[in-house]
């Protein structure tokens, strides 16, 4: 840390920030100015470079150009112990904390209080997270292993460990995705206490409702820019969304209505279905032919939805109907052979065998077909194999490529391919355009498409609004486990509209 | 901030599990799970009280015989004590006992040259240089520690064969031979000394520095420990040293205890101690660790051994037995 004092009344003021990523620029020039004691939130799409930016304040990466100045000292953020030293404090999701150890000993970790012999005194890490707690307005055992507890506690232990490094900045990311209401209620009582405190907070969300609740103003990051700071007063939800979506369309995502046949029976058939901790009497239907767009805040319950259709989350309650037919969906297993398949989230954890080749990938869920006795028929797999990278127009010179090696679109087409492969009757597909670049998020959009027009009932969860207008027949908005709205594609003009609907303004 | 009284949904726990106890709701959760943790202690009076009964004829009560469990298990709970650190900071190392084997030649060679105070500084010097290449190769290379220990065990079992021509290297030091082996301490067995300091220690070392905070984070959460300022290559390699400074000590105990060096010594070793930690209520994943407990892991297989001797079985039937118990333990602990 170096630098000149400076009055301002700001705790944080970035200038100019520039960063790009081998070569490729995401933050071009963006200021940002958190003043002292207020709560300010950070929004934008997807990609708009807000987790660049405050990863830019964090020290996890280094700023190509621009300058940063906290409390009126310029300083340089090298690493995280820098922006630590400097008075910033991260509220992680996950990974901040240790849990084998307990709640005071996290808290203290590294710092720990100790007797005048140079033992550890643990008892005197107990008493102070309890006063910190108490000043929190927090009720939790210090002496509870981490683990043991849930998300809402993990926060809790996450703010008290920056409180107690006196951090005067905090940067909460999306803090309430995985809370539930009353304790949401709780984390916005004690945003409501630091800031009495003094403590300035970036809070970076993408529920309109809890911005307008917490934050005093806010700013808007798209496409690596800024293009509003200002009072929330001053800003309406409606010119929010505007100003986080933009005016031009630019996207090569263009939608083509598609002539549905919604008479017969429907292939996909949800009657008050209830499932794991979110999904809360959930009615849906999807007919021969059709995309389903299932849209919906993080936290919603698309995810969950996605789980219980593939019989990881057991259906507590309500019927699940394939093609008029009660099933139940007790296993992967099960689903399948009732005709469902899921393509995950995360692809490279639950989709893809990484280190193995793309064909034995696409091979997998097919084995014991091809079979020739007790043996694998390798003539066989390899026609089979070939044949799903010609329909998917997947991109491998060599399909005994390690599937690694390919670039995200690709590998994303082999987890689609693989479960094309057991020919399933309702395809339902969780985020599948993550971290894939445009060209190629319209071509997996084309392939959707293809496979529907082959007659297949298809589900799509995205947070990418444009893509998912692009694909869906229809569009179920979740919110809070159940379903919100059912919108017909045709019945949306555009995005905001649709951004509109997910935030229930 | 009212804070939800009733324990919140875990992914593991249905909200109905919720109780509007006034007690902090944690409170409960853990009494109802540490139980495992005491494992061994209650393994350890099961068994002790069943060959009480059992062989209540056959002196296995004797004051004698039960310093003797202490002595024959001596060597296994000391490097029992640094696999504690190795283990919580989720490591292994599977060169213990073979280092142990090498350490007792290459003092026992040592001390016939140039006396014993040289002896002690060869084996200690030994197993520096074994750790800092074990701790080398697995941080700066970022080798697996299995890997690289397992390969080490041939290394240096083969080395210890190699300079001895698989001959046994006597000692005729009385005083290595007493302060290592055969002697006492106010009437304590002096082995019995040994193991009580090094794991009074590591039991401070663990519980009470900063250090065994270290090394519970970094096993805990090695990228936690790191956003936290620990570094935790530093911590690794440590670990490894130590591990490998501590079996030379052993390898030292059994010479002094056997009056020779012999590249047998230790042989296998490192299975016993690594399931003396695990028993003692180490988590195998690392981020928790209990040294009294690895003490008690190791007393308890001692115990069996002892015991099954004593009630006349060879030894192919104590290994069924000893496995057997083994699995019942980390089964019966082993948390959902």
């Amino acid at each position: 840390m170096t630098g000149v004092a400076e009055d301002t009344g700001y705790a944080v003021r970035m200038r100019g920030v520039h960063k790009a990523f081998n070569g490729v620029p995401v933050l071009h020039g963006v200021d940002f100015e958190l003043r002292r004691g207020e709560v300010h939130a950070l929004l934008g799409e997807n990609g708009a470079g807000k987790s660049t930016l405050m990863k830019i304040l964090q020290g996890v990466y280094s700023l190509d150009s621009g300058e940063i100045v906290v409390d009126g000292q310029a300083v340089r953020l090298t690493s995280t112990h820098d922006a630590r030293a400097a008075g910033i404090g991260m509220v992680f999701q996950e990974f901040s904390l240790v849990p084998t150890l307990s709640v005071a000993k996290n808290i203290f970790l590294g710092r720990e209080p100790r007797h005048r012999g140079g033992l550890l005194d643990d008892g005197e890490s107990v008493r102070r997270a309890r006063q910190l707690f108490a000043h929190m307005g927090a009720e939790l055992d210090p002496r509870a292993a981490v683990g043991s507890l849930s998300t809402a506690y993990w926060q809790l232990t996450e703010i008290a460990k920056a409180l107690a490094q006196d951090a005067r900045v905090l940067i909460m990311d999306e803090p309430t995705a995985s809370l539930a209401k009353h304790e949401v209620e709780a984390l916005f009582a004690l945003v409501g206490r630091l800031k009495a405190a003094g403590i300035s907070i970036i809070y970076i969300s993408h529920r309109m409702e809890e911005v307008y609740r917490v934050a005093d103003r806010v700013t808007v990051l798209r496409d690596g820019r800024r293009v509003i700071a200002a009072p929330l007063s001053e800003v309406s939800p409606a010119q929010l969304i505007e100003h986080i979506i933009g005016r031009q369309m630019e996207h090569a995502l263009v939608w083509h209505e598609r002539a549905v046949d919604r008479s017969g029976t429907p292939i996909l058939e949800l009657r008050h279905v209830s499932a794991g901790p979110r999904v809360r009497d959930v009615s849906l239907t999807v007919h021969r032919g059709e995309i389903l767009g299932l849209a919906g805040l993080m936290g919603s319950g698309r995810t969950e939805l996605a789980r219980c259709l593939f019989g990881i989350d057991r259906v507590r309650s309500g019927q699940v109907l394939v093609n008029g037919r009660q099933v139940q969906l007790t296993s992967p297993r099960a689903a399948i052979a009732a005709g469902l398949a899921l393509i995950p989230e995360d692809r490279r954890a639950q989709g893809l065998v990484l280190d193995h080749s793309v064909r034995d990938n696409l091979l997998l869920p097919l084995l014991p077909g091809l079979r020739r006795g007790p043996l694998l028929d390798d003539r066989r797999g390899g026609r089979t194999a070939r044949s799903l990278i010609e329909q998917l127009r997947i991109r491998v010179a060599n399909p005994s490529r390690p599937v690694r090696l390919l670039s995200g679109g690709n590998q994303q087409k082999v987890v689609i391919a693989k479960w094309l492969a057991t020919d399933p009757t309702v395809l339902v597909m969780d985020e599948p355009t993550v971290g894939v670049d445009v060209g190629t998020k319209s071509e997996i959009v084309s392939t959707i498409r293809e496979l529907a027009d082959q007659g297949r009932a298809i589900i799509v969860i995205s947070s990418e609004l444009p893509e998912l207008l692009a694909v869906s027949d229809r569009i179920v908005v979740l919110r809070a486990g159940a379903v919100d709205r059912e919108l017909d594609r045709r019945d949306i003009p555009d995005e905001e509209h649709l951004q509109m609907a997910i935030q229930g303004v | 901030m009212t804070a939800p009284t009733a324990s919140p949904p875990t992914p593991s726990e249905p909200p109905a599990a919720a109780s509007p106890s006034r007690r902090p709701p944690l409170v409960d959760l853990v009494r109802r799970s540490d139980w495992r943790a005491y494992v061994i202690y209650i393994a350890f009076v099961l068994v002790f009280l069943f060959f009480s009964v059992l062989l209540h004829g056959s002196g296995f009560l004797s004051g004698n015989n039960l310093l003797n469990i202490f002595r024959q298990t001596a060597t296994i709970s000391v490097m029992a004590v640094a696999m504690t650190f190795v283990i919580a900071a989720a490591e292994i190392d599977l060169s213990v006992g073979a280092v142990a084997g090498l350490a007792s030649v290459v003092t026992a060679m040592s001390i016939k040259d140039s006396g014993p105070v040289a002896g002690v500084l060869a084996g200690l010097a030994l197993g520096l240089a074994v750790g800092v290449l074990n701790g080398g190769l697995v941080t700066l290379l970022g080798i697996p520690s299995f890997l690289v220990t397992l390969g080490m065990l041939g290394i240096a079992s083969g080395v210890a064969m190699w300079i001895t021509s698989s001959a046994p290297q006597p000692i005729l030091n009385d005083a290595f031979n007493n302060i290592f082996g055969s002697g006492t301490v106010a009437g304590l067995p002096v082995l019995l000394v040994w193991t009580v300091v090094f794991v009074a220690v590591g039991a401070v070392v663990l519980t009470k520095t900063g250090f065994g905070r270290r090394v519970l984070a970094t096993g805990g959460n090695r990228v936690a420990a790191e956003f936290t300022g620990i570094n935790t290559r530093r911590v690794k390699f440590t670990v490894l040293v130590v591990s490998s400074v501590v079996a030379s000590v052993a390898g030292m105990l059994y010479a002094g205890r056997l009056q020779s060096g012999r590249f047998q010594w230790g042989a296998g070793d490192e299975l016993s101690v690594i399931a003396a930690v695990i028993l003692g209520g180490t988590s195998l994943f690392g981020g928790s660790g209990a040294v009294i407990g690895s003490l008690f892991g190791s007393l308890l297989m001692g115990l069996i051994n002892n015991g099954l001797i004593l009630a006349g079985l060879d030894v192919s039937q104590q290994q069924v037995v000893r496995g057997v118990i083994i699995i019942l333990a980390v089964a019966v602990a082993r948390r959902r």
